[in-house]
């Protein structure tokens, strides 16, 4: 089985590596394990299936073209979870001491199974990227040293969208009498952004409606009619999975006005909003990047890959938006190995280094230039305390008749001054309840 | 011939009383016992513990409880996700309210607590009975995780995902990301062999055989002098306690956080009905079986498939769907009683081997 294979390998690696020491003091690895929680299967497939294919195409295109990152293979190592929480403990640990390198990275896909991994990983020093998702005062890089929810967190895009609407609306003083719903999956993951919608509530005098659904969403009349009743002027989205294109149609069918309708980035993807048909057009979302497919990187993919046949899902399907956020993440990994491996001078890295090269991650234009992802988003710079990065947000809109999503505002940043002071409260929380003791970053 | 008391004769009735009359059986136990507690905790690392022994070890006292339950007492129950809940919650709210209890008592009282809501719930089964019955506890169900995902007093007004705090027991960490594989290990075997022995002694004595005169035919249980009311209420009161101690057994020791829609949702109801009806219904040995079965299968599968076959994980998924689905089936048509009568008829063939007729 592949523990005990595991072991062995790890305890020959280890004799090996001893024995090599003595010369070189240098063993470098055949190959980097990058494992990767994915739902092909259950109820969330149809979105967990575009992101896994995303971050499996970008390391096959990687390992096919430039022979792995830094000269090392990276090896992809799927475990199905089908979105559940005790699936996905096992996966964790059947995979983390995976390979040579051990598991470099977890992305757990799912705030729930974020939440059960944090303290586990912290504890094996095992860097967690739940890339726009997950926990948000993890974004406190003194609390939670290894894990990552850059390039934003879910009260940041709250207050990024709550900043959109004041903009439409003609300034945020008009935001004082609006009502703002907030149809929400029933889950940590959905409640996320409440707190932060309620302070920016009281702080801009709009009224807040809550409006939940319940895991996975099918059924959402009730909610729907509460809408018609509480008449909000906007509508904000934080869905996940079949819920967001039965909310999506269940908006049209009450004509809602879908440019007043905002989901958030998870709630903005080709899935979403196609069952709709023409009804969605002008449905919004927030974005951390752009969509389609005109970037030498995907360019790269389908000739590196799915020409000759290795491609994880459909050609047509390269550049759809949560395609292509499955790529971002596989994209920060390798720039993460990349900066792991020039910081400590050696190949040879486990999570630990890696979590160093996270911290380096400082992504400037030319950089994606480099990278063949120009203009693909913003620039990024992570921080040993700030591992959630400065996180422009941009809004996307679907255009039902062209079939494609296209980003309509400037990127907006959030409103760092209410979020960050959020996030200081919530993570010092965490750390008195685990008794964890800050640490200094400079 | 391997398996034959011939020869073993019981003097007095403590002889003829004990829980395990017959040598073989002893010797068997004996060994299980040498391995659990005598050589697993000095093997054992994060993946057995978490991904193998924890999810096993905590199922079965879950189908041990519901056992008691739609086996023993034949009332059918499909609240047990909501009586797990109600055990994680209650030990968190007992544990963040109380920091210095310890986690031992944490767990017993979560049970009790659930025990109450098992009792009030219990209640309609006087009048509702079979599938009606069912219906009743799936109202449970529902209500329990509405009720956890609803009112903030429940999760301390955090998030509504709660995370178990480090405790320690006898000087060993066993709740909370340090805890050493081994001590959490221990923790729960120690429950689990205490349990046991009680489940053990409940459904030989007078309260087991109340509850399966009333499971057999309840007009006669009810002229032979055995009160309706009283019976059912304790069955529920005491599968509740199983059920709960459960519940807080994944909170604090196997996952350390949980939501409650998601991690008790009506899935795990069905998830222990299915392992004490492949289990056996009736039967300690067969909670056991059927947690195995049940927990573990997935697992094996998995190994088999992806690790030693090299199969894509998402087609060993499917196939693992469709191959639970078809074993439960082969079980259930081969033998309609369950693991546990497998075993029993296994015996019998051991008692006649090499000589079968």
């Amino acid at each position: 089985m592949r523990l005990s294979k595991a072991s062995i390998a790890i305890a020959a690696a280890g004799v090996i590596a001893g024995a090599a020491w003595a010369e070189t003091a240098r063993a470098d690895y055949d190959s980097y394990t990058v494992p990767n929680l994915v739902y092909r299967t259950g109820a969330y497939a149809p979105n967990g299936i575009p992101l896994a294919n995303g971050f499996i195409d970008y390391f096959n295109m990687l390992n096919e073209r430039d022979g792995g990152v830094e000269g090392i293979k990276v090896d992809v190592v799927e475990c199905e979870t089908g979105y559940n929480t005790k699936v996905s403990v096992e996966c964790y640990e059947n995979l983390k001491n995976e390979g040579q390198s051990g598991a470099l990275v977890f992305n757990p896909h799912s705030t729930g199974v974020t939440y059960a991994l944090i303290p586990k990983a912290s504890e094996d020093k095992i860097p967690i990227l739940s890339m726009g998702y997950g926990r948000t005062s993890a974004a406190d890089g003194t609390v939670f040293p290894y894990i990552f929810n850059f390039p934003a967190t879910y009260w940041s895009q709250a207050s990024a969208f709550v900043k959109y609407i004041g903009e439409k609306e003609g300034g945020m003083d008009k935001l004082k009498g609006k009502k703002i719903a907030l149809v929400f999956h029933n889950s940590a993951y959905g409640k996320e952004p409440i707190k932060t919608l309620e302070t920016l509530g009281a702080k801009f005098g709009f009224e807040l409606m809550l409006l939940p659904v319940d895991h996975p969403g099918q059924e959402q009349k009730a909610t729907w009619l509460q809408v018609r009743r509480g008449k909000p002027d906007w509508i904000f989205m934080w869905g996940w999975g079949v819920m967001n294109q039965v909310a999506i149609k269940e908006a049209a069918a009450i004509r809602f006005p879908m440019e007043k309708f905002i989901g958030v980035w998870w709630s903005g993807s080709e899935n979403d909003v196609a069952p709709a048909g023409p009804a969605a057009n002008g449905y919004l979302a927030g974005t951390m990047h752009a969509p389609g497919s005109d970037f030498e990187a995907l360019a790269s993919i389908k000739k590196h890959v799915y020409a000759k046949g290795n491609g994880a899902g459909e050609e047509s399907r390269v550049g759809e938006v949560l395609y292509n956020r499955g790529l971002l993440e596989a994209m920060f990994t390798a720039e993460a190995i990349r900066n792991a491996v020039k910081i400590h001078g050696t190949k040879d890295i486990r999570g630990e280094q890696m979590r160093d090269g996270f911290e380096a991650i400082d992504l400037k234009e030319a950089d994606f230039e480099r990278l063949g992802l120009k203009n693909f988003m913003k620039p990024i710079k992570i921080t040993c305390e700030n591992h959630e990065g400065d996180g422009p947000i941009a809004i996307q809109q679907w255009d039902a008749a062209a079939g494609k999503w296209n980003i309509v505002s400037e990127w907006i940043e959030p409103m760092h001054d209410v979020v960050r002071a959020l996030v200081k409260e919530d993570a010092a929380a965490y750390a008195k309840e685990n008794n964890i003791t800050p640490r200094k970053c400079s | 011939m391997l398996y034959r008391e011939t020869g073993q004769f019981k003097r007095n009735y403590a002889a003829d009383q004990q829980l395990f009359p017959i040598f073989q059986d002893k010797i068997l136990l004996a060994a299980i016992l040498v391995v659990a507690l005598a050589i697993i905790p000095f093997a054992i690392n994060d993946y057995w513990s978490k991904a193998i022994l924890l999810p096993f070890m905590v199922y079965a006292l879950v189908a041990l409880g519901l056992n008691i339950l739609v086996g023993y007492c034949g009332q059918i129950s499909l609240g047990t996700g909501g009586f797990m809940a109600v055990g994680a919650y209650s030990s968190y709210k007992l544990c963040t309210a109380f920091p210095e209890l310890n986690l031992i008592f944490v767990i017993l009282f979560s049970g009790g607590c659930t025990a109450a809501v098992g009792v009030l719930f219990g209640l309609p089964s006087l009048r509702i009975k079979g599938f009606y019955l069912a219906v009743a506890t799936l109202a449970a169900q529902f209500f329990l995780i509405w009720m956890f995902n609803k009112v903030p007093w429940f999760y301390n007004y955090e998030m509504s995902q709660i995370t178990a705090p480090p405790r320690e027991v006898f000087g060993f960490l066993v709740s909370g990301p340090q805890a050493e594989p081994a001590a959490q290990y221990l923790f729960v075997l120690g429950f689990i062999i205490v349990f046991t022995w009680v489940a053990l002694n409940l459904v030989r004595g007078r309260i087991g055989r109340s509850w399966m005169s009333i499971r057999d035919m309840d007009i006669a249980a009810e002229l032979l002098g055995i009160r309706p009311l009283q019976t059912k209420l304790l069955a529920f009161a005491v599968s509740s306690f199983y059920i709960g101690m459960g519940g807080a057994i994944i909170f604090h020791i196997w996952l350390g956080t949980v939501e409650a829609t998601e991690a008790f949702d009506i899935l795990q109801s069905f998830f222990v009905l299915f392992a004490i009806i492949i289990g056996g219904l009736g039967s300690v040995l067969g909670s056991f079986l059927g947690a195995a079965f049940m927990a573990l299968m997935p697992v094996g599968l998995k190994v088999v498939l992806v690790d030693w076959i090299g199969m894509v994980p998402v087609t060993a998924k499917h196939i693992e769907f469709m191959l639970v689905g078809s074993l439960i089936i082969f079980f259930l048509i081969k033998e309609p009683h369950g693991l546990a009568r497998m075993w029993q008829i296994t015996k019998e063939k051991l008692r006649l081997w090499p000589f079968p007729y």
